[in-house]
């Protein structure tokens, strides 16, 4: 091995930490306590390996340490156990080191399934979630985490402490949910997941039009959940979702920096390998019945099978849309809708839908409205009002770069009066 | 970031043992279940391929077999966070036939595909 040792030790952590500490976590049923022996595990490992080499087997040498270190710390409590059930008279039986041993290696599936439900518990916030899914099941460290939600290492740090306190505040076994119960827990760990994704994918602030990293991971933790519940539709369908918007990621930003939008972007950039393996996941999804993730899938595979931009099936992503609509009328899904339909020939109608927006508490201050209006007016040769709405995005933004696109597009309203060509055709 | 695993090995009078195969398809599916394994495959040998080349201004033709000592036996694309992440499963390949296969002698290529980490604007 001529590579460094903690270079190694960093990669072989990645592969093994997640399930290190599902593992740990059912032997010690407390994820914090789990993580603190992982991360003793890790620093045993930081003291050894530079000095006498990286062990012939990384990994299973990371778990037979842990499990030493897990053991020690049951015994004490057992210990401890013992002396007062002495005193209550009650012996309780100690638990045989092989047992443990194997216990350890059984249900490393379960376990992590265990590990990703607790992490995504209905008891901590949001944002804890998404930070402990980072840290617990993404090996993530602190200064990481903290880079990925554009927030100080301190608040990092403390959201995580406070995150593992809630859930043993709050009694929360390491368990799985009931199965009545699953369906519903199910839909918190993927809105986590989700979440990751697009905090990676279009980053709220800063000038950084995307973090890829991140996106990579949330894709990574669904690739994990449809290894764990391959029989659950709407995992396939945000897998099939992420893996296909990523395949975008090598167009969307412009040598110089500047975000490229979907009409604009470079297809033979984007990644086809993802775009397959994105196809198959829908399919996969649809089979086993679908869902919200999986029509936003769909529309996602609408782009993915253009060659060209004119050659997208702006009807058929403007009747998933209808469909989605109808199941999550969220205003950010109507604004979609009101591009699609837009495209799709009815700039008109597309502006009714975006009208019928303009009340909405939570679209108050959100670029898109203006922009998306700005667009449909643009369409319908309205450039001054276009204009008017493009500044009006521009101002709204937090995103540099977005900001510099808006104010292009609203340059550019006043010379182009004439409508898109998905209107032309 | 994106790796392309190519194993090499002599071609072998005899099959490979089954425990040995299992190890590898066990390998193979913890690697895609934790998310880093994204394709592979299997190639035949040489012989039933081709190679065209181009040389002194013409194109060439040669079928298969091809003289080299050692086959390119299969590939895979693994998606990873760093080099060594994917020289660890390439390792941990190599490892269940040192295990199951005494005597047996190959190596794997691990070549990183272009990616847009590596173009500084992209990858900021």
């Amino acid at each position: 091995m001529n590579s460094d040792a903690k270079a190694v030790l960093e990669a072989v952590w990645r592969i093994e930490s997640a399930r290190l500490v599902a593992s740990l976590a059912r032997l010690v049923q407390d994820v914090g306590v789990a993580e603190e022996i992982a991360q003793d595990t890790l620093v045993i490992a930081l003291e050894q390996w530079p000095r006498d080499g990286v062990p012939r087997e990384p990994g299973p040498w990371l778990r037979a340490t842990a499990k030493h270190r897990a053991i020690d710390l049951i015994r004490r409590r057992t210990n401890y156990a013992s002396k007062l059930a002495v005193l209550a008279h009650d012996a309780i039986p100690r638990e045989d080191d092989d047992e443990l041993i194997d216990s350890l290696d059984d249900h490393i599936g379960d376990d992590l399934l265990r590990l990703i439900f607790t992490a995504a518990h209905p008891v901590l916030s949001v944002e804890a979630r998404a930070a402990l899914t980072l840290r617990l099941l993404g090996g993530l460290s602190t200064p990481e985490i903290a880079r990925a939600f554009l927030i100080s290492e301190a608040t990092a740090a403390q959201r995580i402490v406070r995150a593992k306190r809630t859930l043993a505040e709050a009694g929360v076994r390491f368990s799985m949910p009931a199965p009545a119960e699953i369906g519903e827990r199910l839909g918190t760990v993927l809105g986590v997941v989700y979440l990751i994704f697009n905090e990676g994918y279009a980053a709220t602030g800063g000038t950084d039009w995307a973090q890829p990293a991140l996106c990579r991971e949330a894709i990574r933790l669904g690739r994990v959940l449809a290894g764990l519940l391959p029989d659950e539709p709407e995992v396939h369908g945000l897998l099939a979702l992420m893996e296909l918007q990523a395949s975008r990621l090598p167009a969307r930003i412009a040598a110089d920096g500047r975000p490229v939008l979907l009409d604009d972007q470079d297809r033979r950039l984007w990644d086809r390998l993802l775009i397959r393996r994105g196809l198959a996941a829908l399919e996969r999804a649809e089979e086993l019945g679908g869902g919200l993730y999986s029509l936003q899938a769909a529309i996602a595979a609408c782009h993915a099978r253009a060659h060209t931009a004119a050659d997208t099936d702006w009807a058929r992503i403007a009747a998933l849309y209808e469909v989605l609509a109808y199941l999550l009328p969220s205003p950010v899904v109507r604004l979609n809708q009101a591009v699609a339909v837009g495209r799709a020939g009815d700039p008109a109608r597309g502006l009714r839908i975006a009208d019928g927006l303009g009340a909405e508490r939570s679209l108050r201050d959100y670029p898109q409205l203006p922009a998306v209006r700005g667009e449909l007016l643009a369409q319908l040769g309205r450039a001054a009002e276009a204009r008017t709405e493009f500044g009006r995005a521009a101002s709204l933004t937090r995103n540099e770069a977005e900001r510099e696109l808006f104010r292009a597009r609203a340059e550019s309203a006043v010379v182009h009066v004439d409508p898109g060509p998905a209107v032309a055709q | 970031m994106r790796y392309l695993t190519l194993l090499r090995a002599k071609q072998s009078t005899t099959p490979p043992p089954p425990e040995l195969m299992a190890a590898i398809m066990a390998l193979g599916e913890e690697a895609t279940k934790a998310g880093a394994l994204l394709d592979t495959s299997g190639l035949a040998p040489s012989a039933s391929g081709a190679r065209v080349s181009l040389a002194g201004g013409e194109l060439m033709l040669t079928d298969g077999p091809f003289a080299e000592s050692k086959e390119v036996i299969s590939y895979a694309i693994y998606e990873v966070r760093s080099k060594e992440e994917a020289v660890e499963w390439a390792s941990r390949f190599l490892r269940v036939h040192q295990d199951l296969w005494p005597g047996w002698e190959g190596e794997v290529d691990v070549l990183k595909l272009f990616g847009p980490e590596d173009f500084p604007a992209a990858g900021a």
